[in-house]
């Protein structure tokens, strides 16, 4: 994944014309990503490790398709459900109903679908009757949650997880961590970026190390974190 | 060769069904949440352009004098130019700004990102439909007072033609000013004059046998270059001239027309295909 990076900030019609015909202008090419090669099979849970602006995000967004990768492929099979922001697909002066339906449909499910979903959906984000209000008035908490439920609801096969663990109170939080165990137990494939090498021991049966956008481990979760854990240290 | 066109075809078609849920539910957030919050509600659809055209009515037939509203019945011919001509501007603006309304989603979750702009002009589409109902009410109130009243034939089905060259046009250009739009801003603002002068190149508020050109002349051809002369003056002409409809359906503007919404349609999803994936850079 290589992005353009534009040192002089030309962001009008008239500057980007003046440079195209003087051929001024000038992009530092940065790979974000690059040679990252990996194969997971149905039901594997792989932990993604890497330092702050080591290329994570940018793979999980790779995958789930919102960017497109500048050389090679990814390839996916199965419903991916991926909760990179949670609630990214609200719309602020839609009620939290409308949401759902909403949401749902940018995972392509239709209506009738949702709708036999519905009520699991509402009762498991303890949203309750505030379910009609805009979702503007809710608090952060109560979207993550709502969106957390729309998303583990529909049974998806590839859960993308950016760090949203940490979804509401304790209790909350808690109630979610099993959802996501029963669903590993199903068989869900998960890819789970984190920085904790605890969180990614419990969850996870594989994972790889980013650094600086390169694959530099990639194996058993349990080798890998003591490899992470070293270079912590090392840092 | 033709093999892989049909691959290809199909995995867009798989693609499309994927994601028509979708597309249905971002049609309905438009309409929905364009009167939302407002006492009258989904009745300004209806209310507008009712308002408009009694203003635009006032104005040209009591301050320019009526002479530039001898024609037929102002308010009818006034209100038919209006309808499609607005339904034509709304829906290319708003699918112009589709994807910058939609950054935040566009950045979190995978969609086919042309289901942006067609959502805006489909939304548009369903609003204009609703707004139909006045001109049927308008055209009701001067029959029943017996005021120029206008003689609706069985030909008023042709309005269909208008309506749908419209609706591929404005998708065309939508598609075109969104692409545009991502990578410089200004169009937005230069779109909204371009819009005015359109405005006023189109015959809505005035005839264009008002305009002292010679049939055949060099201005009027230069005129009819605008496809919505061409579209405004069929659906007029199957609205309110059903019964010298062939007198005033003219076939030429109607292929004209055509080929210039299916050009602008090849033109906008081409150029919107060759450069979807840089959008997310630059919103």
């Amino acid at each position: 994944m290589r992005f353009n990076i534009n040192k002089e900030g030309v962001d009008n019609a008239k500057e980007y014309f003046i440079r195209l015909v003087k051929h001024e202008l000038h992009y530092t090419e940065f790979w974000a990503l690059k040679d990252v090669s990996f194969k997971l099979k149905k039901g594997d849970r792989m932990g993604v490790l890497g330092f702050n602006g080591a290329g994570k995000s940018t793979l999980l967004k790779t995958i789930a398709g919102v960017l497109k990768p500048t050389q090679g492929r990814v390839h996916t099979e199965g419903i991916i459900a991926p909760m990179l922001e949670l609630g990214a697909g609200f719309d602020s002066n839609y009620s939290g109903r409308e949401n759902i339906f909403l949401y749902a449909a940018t995972m392509g499910f239709s209506r009738k679908f949702i709708q036999e979903k519905y009520d699991e959906i509402v009762e498991f984000s303890e949203i309750g009757d505030f379910i009609d209000a805009p979702i503007k008035s809710y608090s952060s908490g109560m979207r993550s949650r709502l969106g957390f439920s729309i998303a583990t609801s529909v049974k998806p096969e590839v859960l993308i997880l950016d760090e949203v663990l940490s979804v509401g109170d304790a209790a909350f939080k808690e109630k979610s961590e099993r959802r996501l165990e029963s669903m590993m137990s199903d068989g869900v494939t998960v890819l789970y970026v984190s920085h904790s090498t605890g969180n990614v021991e419990r969850i996870c049966n594989k994972a790889i190390i980013l650094t600086q956008g390169q694959l530099v481990a990639n194996g058993d979760a349990s080798d890998v974190c003591a490899l992470y854990r070293c270079m912590v240290n090392e840092k | 060769m033709l093999n892989r066109i049909k691959t290809a075809a199909r995995s867009h078609i798989d693609n499309f069904m994927k994601y028509r849920f979708l597309l249905r539910e971002l049609v309905n957030k438009n309409i929905k949440l364009q009167y939302r919050n407002s006492v009258l509600g989904i009745f300004w659809t209806f209310l507008q352009p009712l308002l408009t055209m009694i203003v635009l009515a006032f104005v040209f037939m009591n301050v320019f004098g009526k002479d530039s509203s001898k024609v037929v019945n102002y308010p009818v011919y006034l209100l038919c130019g209006r309808l499609l001509f607005n339904f034509y501007t709304t829906a290319t603006k708003r699918a112009m700004t589709s994807i910058r309304r939609q950054a935040s989603m566009i950045k979190k979750v995978y969609v086919p990102k042309y289901i942006y702009p067609l959502s805006s002009v489909l939304s548009a589409f369903v609003t204009f439909l609703i707004s139909l109902s006045v001109l049927v009410v308008v055209i009701l109130f001067f029959n029943l007072r017996g005021m120029d009243p206008i003689s609706v034939t069985w030909r008023v089905v042709y309005t269909i033609v208008p309506i749908l060259i419209t609706l591929v046009l404005s998708l065309g250009v939508g598609m075109i000013l969104a692409t545009v739009s991502v990578f410089f801003k200004d169009v937005e603002n230069l779109y909204d004059v371009f819009c005015l002068l359109l405005f006023y190149l189109t015959p809505i508020v005035y005839h264009p046998s008002r305009l002292n050109f010679v049939e055949g002349s060099m201005q009027l051809r230069i005129l009819k270059i605008n496809p919505l002369y061409g579209l405004v003056s069929m659906f007029r002409a199957a609205v309110i001239w059903g019964n010298e409809f062939s007198k005033n359906w003219d076939m030429v503007l109607m292929y004209y027309t055509a080929a210039f919404a299916v050009v602008t349609v090849i033109v906008g999803f081409w150029l919107f295909y060759r450069n979807q994936d840089k959008f997310i850079l630059h919103i």
